[in-house]
């Protein structure tokens, strides 16, 4: 007998194993449950968290577009690769382990490392007794999408010289591990939820943390290669524009998906009252970074703006459902005006972020969630600042550690030859334009 | 015979190859080139920190003309760049000792 035929036949036995029974036929509950006058509602409430989850998931081509065009073309197939890699690896960890650390049930606030999803029959799950948001599946599906954008975040602000086995060994730990464990804080109920702390849809619980990774890594990494010579900063052009803005409006399409479906329901004053407050703090995000642009760097930036957007989004993630439409572009200007100060300011203390995450989702992060505790009256200030900042320092001081990890096993940073050849000829031995190789990139 | 060489702006291009053609001279060769000249490149900002574009994108075109046409070939290229701006450019000529046509063997001004 092969090996193959070996394996073949030892799958059903490791399914009766972890408990696995097919869906029998008859006597299921479904069709009491399609009878009920609740069913209609489940079914809209549940199309709409898989279609949010679809949405998500686009946000990963956005992200890697935009960190593709702000970079330079010779580090193309590495971004690629990273973001192929991390939300591959993302969805399978967040299976494995990342969705039960998460939502572990009772447990004791701070850590609770679980196992694989269960192998949960959704036709038996389908009653009037079950949430009537979605089914288990749908909101696996929808988390899954989340878990992988802390380490996508991490992804732009080490681009062009990360080592690509380093990252992976860091990206696949932070995902698998660091983000379930700080996203039970809040979400799986523990410790921040018991305290009162608000972070609707993860200006914290996914932007801080992911900035603040990224600010922590980079700190290991150092800057690029001719970023900061001779005491002064010598900007790295980002190589393409268009690719850029693909990525900025995947992501504030995303983002309706990202904001709206974490209302977990289809629920219509809620949904509609999300997409309005998400898009005005984007809108006005953009336009608040497009004159702070003007005003202080004497240029109508485009990539500023981009940054704008992305600004306003990830400042209102954590009260857009609960803003007036006022307080959601009070909100989205602030954070436009931060973003661009602050990625000047990084700059300045020679922190090399190509891309401006540390800007966009670190400091708009804390920013949004602290928005909470000033511009409603139902959360407390400190909560909010307490929950925020234990996002960014167990972010940080875990994301230190990976690197750190990650340099003493297969290093962390390409060597400078690799470097100045580019990564996708050192790492990967394969241009991303074959045809259109141009002098100085 | 000479070889004007004219080191000008991209956008000079169309009224260059348009002047030419007016006073009869025929064939042109361009290239896509970067260069600075006493100005030495500009200044530009990038996300906030200023950086210098030493190397501007210019054109370069090259013809050869008969020893009549010289002076002439050189007004109107000059005529037909000139935006009286930093950067327009220069134009450079040098005597050409001989030429042949490949197709019939034809040598001097002839193969022009």
């Amino acid at each position: 007998m092969s090996n193959l035929h070996k394996i073949v036949l030892a799958i059903p036995a490791l399914l009766i194993l972890v408990g696995y029974t097919p869906a029998s036929a008859d006597n299921h509950p479904l069709a009491e449950f399609q009878a009920s006058p609740g069913y209609a509602e489940f079914v809209v409430n549940n199309l709409w968290i898989c279609i949010s989850a679809a949405l998500v998931f686009i946000m990963h081509l956005g992200f890697a577009t935009l960190e593709t065009g702000l970079t330079r073309q010779k580090n193309t197939v590495n971004i690629i690769f990273k973001n192929l890699f991390i939300i591959s690896i993302g969805i399978v960890s967040y299976a494995l382990t990342g969705f039960n650390t998460m939502y572990p049930g009772d447990f004791n606030g701070f850590l609770s490392i679980m196992g694989p999803i269960g192998f949960t029959d959704v036709v038996a799950n389908l009653s009037s007794a079950y949430n009537p948001g979605y089914t288990y599946w749908g909101d696996f599906i929808f988390q899954a999408m989340f878990a992988a954008t802390a380490a996508t975040i991490v992804s732009g602000a080490v681009a062009e010289r990360v080592k690509l086995s380093g990252f992976m060994l860091y990206a696949a730990i932070l995902v698998a591990f660091a983000y379930p464990i700080a996203g039970s804080w809040k979400w799986g109920g523990g410790w921040l939820e018991g305290m009162g702390f608000y972070d609707f849809a993860g200006s914290s619980i996914v932007h801080a943390f992911g900035g603040f990774a990224a600010l922590a890594a980079v700190i290991i990494l150092g800057p690029r290669s001719g970023k900061y010579v001779d005491g002064g900063i010598r900007p790295i052009l980002g190589h393409s524009m268009p690719l850029a803005t693909i990525g900025v409006f995947l992501l504030w399409l995303g983002w309706f998906g990202f904001n709206g479906g974490s209302v977990l329901s289809a629920q219509p004053d809620l949904v509609s009252v999300v997409f309005v407050t998400t898009s005005l703090a984007a809108a006005v995000g953009c336009l608040a970074a497009m004159i702070t642009s003007q005003l202080f760097l004497k240029k109508p930036d485009v990539t500023m703006a981009l940054n704008g957007i992305l600004a306003g989004l990830v400042g209102i993630t954590a009260s857009a459902d609960i803003m007036t439409w006022v307080d959601a572009m009070i909100i989205g200007a602030i954070a436009g005006i931060i973003v661009v100060l602050s990625i000047v300011i990084i700059d300045r203390i020679k922190i090399d972020d190509p891309v401006g995450a540390i800007s966009v989702h670190g400091v708009c992060g804390i920013w949004g969630t602290i928005a909470v505790g000033i511009f409603s009256s139902d959360y407390s200030f400190s909560t909010q600042l307490i929950g925020t900042l234990s996002y960014a320092l167990f972010a940080f001081v875990v994301s230190l550690i990976l690197a750190l990890l990650a340099k003493v096993t297969f290093g962390f940073r390409v060597g400078e030859d690799e470097e100045n050849e580019g990564l996708d000829l050192s790492e990967h031995g394969q241009p991303a334009y074959a045809d259109f190789q141009n002098l100085n990139n | 015979m000479f070889k004007i060489e004219a080191y000008l702006r991209p956008s000079a291009l169309e009224g260059v190859q348009k002047a030419l053609g007016e006073i009869g001279i025929v064939g042109m060769s361009v290239t896509e080139i970067r260069g600075f000249g006493r100005q030495r490149g500009h200044r530009e900002v990038y996300r906030g920190a200023e950086y210098r574009i030493d190397f501007v994108p210019k054109i370069k075109v090259e013809v050869v003309v008969k020893d009549d046409d010289k002076d002439g070939a050189i007004n109107a290229i000059v005529e037909a760049s000139k935006s009286g701006k930093v950067g327009d450019g220069k134009v450079f000529s040098s005597p050409i000792q001989d030429a042949v046509r490949i197709r019939t063997g034809e040598t001097g001004e002839s193969a022009l």
